[in-house]
């Protein structure tokens, strides 16, 4: 991506005055130790996920962008799984197209962006944080499917100066981890000290160019919610045209006429934490009590750059099967893109999120949402 | 492979077999404490037998029956409990699910959540034999999917050590906490309740049946010997575990292409302790035969860990 | 006129554990650059009881070696050797190369967050003098009467606060107590690892300083141990934000018992 590029190089970007540096200066997922460094492929963002939701007819926003390890692909294709087995005469009848290659798409994806150099057909893994992290399931199914090991942090060192897991004959190299473990914890000799998750000195192989690592530390400039309300002029400025898909409306409450407008409109906007994720810490206006929107302010006027405000966006629904019979509930889709020097490749179908709740908005699967199977149909 | 998931496969293996023997025991404890005026004595033999007598006594002092039964059965803090076996068999399996074909994992995930139910509450002595049945036949389903849907490679190879580790231990063990009935002194005695001695310790290993159709009805302390330590075709005899051991790490040396001292430690086993008379080995010490065979088979085991990187 | 003089460097630094080591791992940044002040005419690292595996160019540019201790070592040794011609440049080396933005070298780090002490420093020296350029000579006087070097007052984990509150300390903290005022007088600033030409050829220990930008002038160097600005004495080794990453040696191991260290230094004059 562009834009990652140029933030960890010369950041013509900002020298340009099309992002303020402090956007960049003060924002924590700005990593310096990714400064210089050329990504093997010059990819950063192997596998992206964008929340997309249709608020009209034709008319679809980009809610937000998600490059760091976006999860819930194993719902995609487990809801298919679970939708051809349920309802086998509805895919005779339609022509839906199959989703079941993604891992396969998804491993040659990565093994495109091996190291150069790399000999023979590059060795891919996936570094889970182990068996109670609550995306296990994920990691062993996609390791499982795409017939890859599942590694973690102790069953891989440093070997001959590459990164390497002991198997049962000894110590083997591997190209690309796709690694599901967050930036902080990939490595206690460069990042957090105390972590237990991540293979001391993994980032010094990773700086050498010895191994692929996906995505790639630091993406997590590119989806935070400050930026993303530079992004229009984020993808003007690198294109030099106009993004084809919109962006949702934002307030920067670092901004004082920005705020002093969200704190007049609070009980009608979203209001979102700039690293917030998973849907917490975050105020819905319109459903909000009284009570809820008056702590929220105090929030929000302590500490106004770690926020940004959205208009309530009139979701489209679908129909979902409640107990009182079929009733409309609020989706989200989140289709899964897949980058490498080979090209883009855009998975014909997604995760749709149901906010199972009457009237929520929210989506997220840790604040009780709901997926369902989403199909792409061959013209 | 990795070797964590060599270690885990062995490990879920190790645990499924432990939880099996455990069950056998149990049920066969039961059949004899019945038949004695101080039962609570035959528990502590069968405590004795799965290693946790000292663990046992010092969490809950003196043997009962209740405690000791649910001590086997489901209590936590006994890493050997039936129902700790088969969540640590399945945690393992969990670690090691992609090595795993989804029946095999499907079958351990079900058994897991079904022992759990049934052995979770209080049992009556009266569920006692529906419930040890039940860890028996969810073991046979688990060995059902794993021999019919499993790849014969090095994924299969290190399950079946694990199975006949743990397998050559328990009988062995099962042997030597019981090895005073079994001595030549106590061959012409034949009373009662050295007849009920010995039917237990054929029935803690379902062999009821395979010895009479080998040595015919009458039971001889002489007879079990020979057939639990040295006949290769009972299963569960220490010849048959062996060869098994023996045969897997054949089959690694030939997949990864060179032996490992666990492979020469295991050949060494076979030839000290199987190559024998039975008449030789009760001559010569039963307990000691068994004490000195399970000191080697543990150390193997310790050498299979590192033969293959199990742990970092 | 320009002054250019070529020193000599060896540098030995030995761990010795009390255990052999089943796993570890060192991180080096012995390797000087070349730039436009200072020629690298040879250098060679070796070890002993340990194995290089890699070397990459780290977002300071440094160059940083890794490398990992062979099984069972019981005493690593590293060994560097190298001549280096230096040029007196009044300490002042204008723009470097890399892609790290200014404002990267204003932002605080554990060791060289101001308290008090540093804070009151800068206000006296905010107060005393206008331009850039004498706050910071007035800072690095200040530093050098305000800490007195003092070998094991503290150690690696110390802050500059801390070295600058009690008084005592030895270069490191000179350079972390410099970094947290220059900061906070809005000044980037960044720390420096090297070595220092001396009157003794054998030192205990390597030598550290800090560089701040100036409009006009670029970086330029101080030395607040030494109450001076580096001249063709100086040897640049590595450069960062604090300690933690300009530090010539750290690393993480498996394996039970205490280390040792001990470093060798000798820089002489050619």
């Amino acid at each position: 991506m562009a834009f990652l590029h140029d933030i960890y190089h010369r950041q013509e970007i900002v020298r340009a005055g099309r992002l303020p540096a402090e956007m960049v200066a003060r924002n924590d997922a700005f990593e310096p130790r990714m400064i210089g460094m050329e990504p093997p492929g010059g990819v950063y963002t192997h596998v992206v996920g964008i929340d997309l939701v249709r608020t009209g007819e034709d008319e679809f926003h980009v809610l937000e962008d998600n490059v760091r390890t976006p999860s819930g692909v194993s719902y995609m294709l487990e809801n298919r799984e679970t939708m051809l087995q349920m309802f086998p005469e509805l895919f005779t009848q339609n022509r839906v197209k199959p989703v079941s290659h993604y891992p396969q798409a998804l491993r040659r994806s990565l093994a495109a962006c091996a190291p150069k150099g790399t000999a023979g057909e590059p060795v891919v893994a996936v570094l889970t944080p182990g068996l109670y992290n609550s995306a296990y399931y994920e990691h062993s199914f996609l390791a499982d499917k795409m017939g890859v090991e599942l590694v973690e942090g102790d069953d891989l060192r440093v070997v001959d100066g590459r990164l390497a897991m002991r198997t049962t004959e000894g110590y083997k190299s591997i190209d690309v981890l796709y690694r599901r473990v967050d930036d902080a914890f990939l490595d206690p000799l460069t990042f957090n000290p105390e972590s237990r998750l991540g293979v001391p000195g993994l980032f010094d192989v990773y700086r050498a160019g010895r191994v692929t690592l996906a995505n790639a530390p630091g993406t997590g400039i590119a989806d935070d919610k400050a930026i993303y309300s530079y992004m229009p002029e984020i993808v003007r400025f690198y294109t030099g045209e106009a993004p084809l898909l919109r962006n949702v409306p934002t307030w920067r409450c670092s901004n004082p006429q920005e705020l002093s407008h969200v704190l007049a409109h609070l009980d009608e906007l979203v209001v979102k934490e700039v690293h917030g994720s998973g849907g917490y810490g975050m105020l819905i206006g319109p459903a909000a009590s009284r009570a809820e929107l008056a702590a929220f302010r105090a929030k929000l006027m302590a500490n106004p750059g770690n926020y940004i405000a959205q208009p309530t966006l009139a979701l489209s629904t679908v129909p979902v099967l409640t107990r009182a019979g079929l009733a409309p509930r609020h989706v989200d889709l989140r289709p899964y893109v897949l980058v490498s020097p080979e090209g883009v490749t855009i998975t014909p179908g997604g995760l749709t999120r149901v906010a199972l709740k009457a009237g929520s908005l929210v989506v997220n699967s840790s604040q009780g949402g709901g997926t369902k199977d989403t199909w792409v149909l061959e013209d | 492979m990795l070797g964590k998931t060599a270690g885990g496969l062995y490990w879920m293996f190790r645990y499924l077999e432990r939880s099996e023997s455990t069950a056998r025991l149990v049920a066969a404890g039961q059949r004899i404490a019945l038949t004695r005026s101080q039962p609570d004595e035959e528990w502590a033999s069968v405590l004795d037998t799965t290693a946790t007598w000292e663990a046992y006594v010092a969490r809950h002092g003196t043997v009962r029956r209740d405690t000791a039964i649910r001590w086997m059965l489901c209590d936590r803090e006994n890493p050997s409990s039936i129902l700790s076996c088969i969540e640590a068999a399945r945690a393992n399996a969990r670690m090691v699910r992609t090595a795993l074909t989804r029946e095999v994992w499907e079958s351990v995930n079900e058994t897991w959540m079904v022992l759990r139910d049934a052995l979770g509450e209080r049992l009556g002595e009266r569920d006692l034999p529906a419930a040890t049945a039940l860890v028996l036949q969810r073991a046979h389903q688990v060995r059902g999917a794993f021999a019919g849907t499993m790849l014969r490679n090095d994924i299969f190879n290190f399950a079946r050590l694990g199975t006949f580790a743990e397998r050559a231990d328990n009988t062995a063990r099962l042997l030597d906490v019981k090895y005073y009935v079994l001595l030549p002194s106590a061959q012409a005695v034949g009373t009662t309740i050295d007849n009920v001695q010995w039917e237990s310790i054929l029935r803690s290993v379902s062999a009821e049946g395979a010895y009479r159709m080998t040595y015919g009805q009458e039971v001889r302390p002489r007879h079990i010997a020979q057939f639990l330590i040295l006949d290769p075709r009972m299963p569960r005899s220490l010849a048959f575990a062996v060869g098994k051991l023996v045969d897997n790490y054949g089959y690694l040396a030939r997949t990864y292409g060179h032996r490992m001292p666990s492979h020469e430690m295991t050949d060494a086993l076979r030839a000290t302790y199987l190559d024998r008379s039975i008449d030789t080995i009760l001559a010569d010490g039963l307990h000691e035969y068994l004490q000195d065979f399970l000191r080697d088979l543990a150390a193997i085991g310790t050498q299979t860990e590192q033969d293959y990187r199990f742990y970092a | 006129m320009t002054e250019i003089r070529r020193l000599s460097v060896r540098h030995i630094t030995t761990y010795a554990y009390d255990a052999p080591q089943s796993w570890g791992l060192l991180r080096l940044r012995l390797t000087p650059r070349s730039h436009r002040f200072q020629r690298v005419l040879s250098w060679s690292v070796t070890l002993e009881g340990a194995r290089r595996e890699l070397g990459y160019e780290d977002h300071h540019r440094n160059l940083v070696d890794l490398a990992s201790l062979e099984p069972g070592a019981s005493t690593v040794i590293i060994r560097c050797e190298g001549e280096v011609e230096v040029t007196d440049n009044a300490g002042v080396l204008g723009s470097q190369g890399g892609f790290a933005p200014l404002w990267l070298f204003l932002r605080e780090t554990p060791r060289t967050r101001p308290g008090p002490a540093c804070s009151a420093l800068v206000s006296r020296v905010m107060a005393a003098e206008s331009e850039t350029l004498n706050r910071l000579h007035a800072l690095t006087r200040a530093l050098a009467e305000g800490i007195v070097f003092a070998p094991g007052a503290t150690d690696v984990a110390s802050t500059g606060e801390e070295a600058l509150a009690h008084g005592r300390g030895v270069c490191q903290d000179h350079a972390h107590a410099f970094l947290a005022c220059a900061r906070a007088m809005g000044v980037p600033a960044r720390y420096v690892s090297g070595y220092l030409l001396m009157d003794r050829i054998e030192q205990e220990a390597s030598h550290a300083w800090a560089e701040a930008w100036i409009e006009g002038l670029g970086w330029v160097g101080f030395d607040p141990a030494n109450c001076i600005c580096p001249d063709h004495r100086y040897i640049r080794l590595a450069t960062g934000l604090d300690y933690g990453e300009a530090s010539p040696v750290s690393g993480s191991r498996r394996g039970t018992g205490d280390e040792s260290l001990s470093v060798h230094v000798e820089v002489a004059a050619q």
